[in-house]
């Protein structure tokens, strides 16, 4: 099957506006979190658009936008020309955009609205601007992407879901590129006490992945967005390519609506999946960008299924998270992760897990705590490709995994 | 409320609604259309809303549909005040 490559990156994280700013700040072991959360504190919305095109948009969808900017001129689809810009017809483009919740804020503003002053006076913006899709459609109308566009939504898996949606899209011949990635803007006192009420947030605001003293997620918000093309058409237009998309797996685990499996069955099959979909071993893997949440059963559970996944070669490769640097994105969590490793992996670097200085009892894989360090690449060829993969998963048990390779 | 209302009234705030829509306040004369000023049916929801709240007058989608211009806005508006 043709190979489906990456061509731009772009994102808005708590670590600064771009995709860079992620790559480069993790690395150097900074951390995006403050006050017990994740905030884009850095963006402003008026320097990427329009203020009509901002109040048409809840935050989840600027924040979609700043990133789909960034990964389009990345690609250097942000010329002019007869296409505006596209380098395929409109129609063989694509957007797949994941969301855990969507315009939360909008809701809220909306509920507000409707209590204290009346139903008259719910905004006609309130539908366009709530729904989970808001920011697929923002992309497409954007940048007249006329092909295939929609939402996916798996909680906080969606953003790799979005990403392995648009993989076989492009396998099957439904576009020739696709906009994917995920967005989330739900820093919300709602969200924060209702996801309290499920003892899943940090009390304590930290978020220390695989440590002994974790208690829970930080929440966090921001988008990221990868540009996808079919590997002879992007070769054809001397596209630059950042790396290879080489697989996707997902399962579920049919288990607990919140509570992952504790033997890490289900995420297992996921890692197996997309091992399997790219072809590769699990031994040839150099790097394992990990869900990592900081709850306690999802570590636990995520190291039994690496160990369950990849045998022995488990304890051999760094396993990192990136919620350590920024906290939980949910819905965009798996969109950012694929950009941190597609990065890191281009470095040959492997980023820290921040915040973790004694590991609980248990979990024993390479956590990479503390520092970054140069990425060693194993393998039977020392020359063949450079590998990682990186797992994500959702509350209602959907597990994704995606398989990424450097260029 | 409605008797003290007057024309200019009703233009001011259709035009600070205009504005706060996004469109660009150099442009908004009374001969400009809603087109021209990339305003469209969900501005004009919003519209409908405001002159609700500030004229308690009630505009229907199909009212809303026949209006073109800023004036046209502005007239239809008053003639229901």
């Amino acid at each position: 099957m043709e190979p489906v490559v990456i061509t731009g990156v772009g994102a808005v994280t708590p670590l600064g506006v771009g995709a860079r700013a992620l790559h480069e700040r993790w690395c150097a072991g900074e951390c995006g979190i403050s006050a017990g959360k994740g905030a884009c504190t850095e963006f402003d919305p008026t320097d990427f658009m329009s203020a009509k095109e901002a109040r048409r948009a809840d935050r989840f969808t600027q924040l979609a936008i700043a990133a789909a900017d960034e990964a389009l001129a990345d690609a250097g689809w942000d010329g002019d020309g007869a296409t505006g810009g596209l380098p395929y017809a409109p129609e063989r483009v694509g957007c797949v955009l994941g969301t855990g919740i969507g315009g939360i804020a909008t809701l809220l503003d909306a509920q507000d609205a409707l209590r204290e002053r009346g139903s008259q006076f719910v905004s006609p913006l309130s539908v366009p601007l709530m729904m989970g899709n808001a920011g697929a459609g923002a992309l497409s109308m954007r940048h007249n992407l006329r092909g295939p566009s929609f939402a996916v939504s798996s909680a906080c898996a969606s953003g790799a879901h979005a990403i392995g949606s648009a993989l076989r899209m492009l396998q099957h011949g439904e576009a020739d590129a696709v906009l994917a990635g995920g967005s989330e803007a739900g820093l919300t006192p709602l969200a924060r006490a209702a996801f309290s009420a499920l003892d899943a947030l940090s009390p304590t605001g930290v978020s220390r992945p695989f440590d002994a003293r974790r208690d829970g997620f930080v929440m966090g918000e921001g988008a990221a967005v990868l540009v996808l093309e079919r590997d002879e058409r992007a070769r054809a237009r001397g596209a630059r390519v950042l790396g290879v998309l080489r697989g996707y797996g997902a399962s579920s685990d049919a288990h607990h609506l919140t509570a992952p499996r504790e033997d890490g069955q289900g995420q297992a099959a996921a890692i197996g999946a997309a091992l399997a979909d790219a072809g590769v071993a699990g031994e040839q893997i150099a790097y394992l960008n990990a869900h990592g949440t900081s709850t306690p059963l999802n570590d636990r559970a995520e190291t039994h299924a690496i160990k369950l996944a990849l045998g022995e070669h488990a304890g051999r490769i760094p396993v990192s998270s990136t919620k350590s640097a920024i906290g939980h994105l949910l819905g965009a969590a798996g969109a950012v992760e694929a950009v941190a490793t597609l990065l890191a992996l281009r470095d040959r670097i492997a980023p820290p897990t921040l915040g973790l200085s004694e590991p609980d009892a248990g979990l024993d894989l390479d956590y990479v705590a503390g520092s970054a360090r140069p990425l060693a690449v194993r393998g039977d060829r020392p020359e063949g490709p450079v590998l990682a993969l990186s797992n994500s998963f959702g509350f209602g048990g959907h597990n994704a995994v995606l398989c990424l390779e450097a260029a | 409320m409605s008797t003290a209302v007057t024309a200019e009234q009703v233009e001011r705030v259709v035009v600070e609604s205009l504005h706060t829509f996004g469109a660009d306040p150099e442009q908004i004369t009374p001969e400009a259309t809603f087109e021209a000023l990339d305003i469209d049916s969900l501005d004009l929801a919003e519209l409908s809303q405001i002159v609700h709240e500030q004229f308690g007058v009630e505009l229907k989608g199909s009212d809303v549909a026949e209006v073109k211009t800023v004036a046209d806005a502005v007239e239809l508006i008053s003639s229901r005040l």
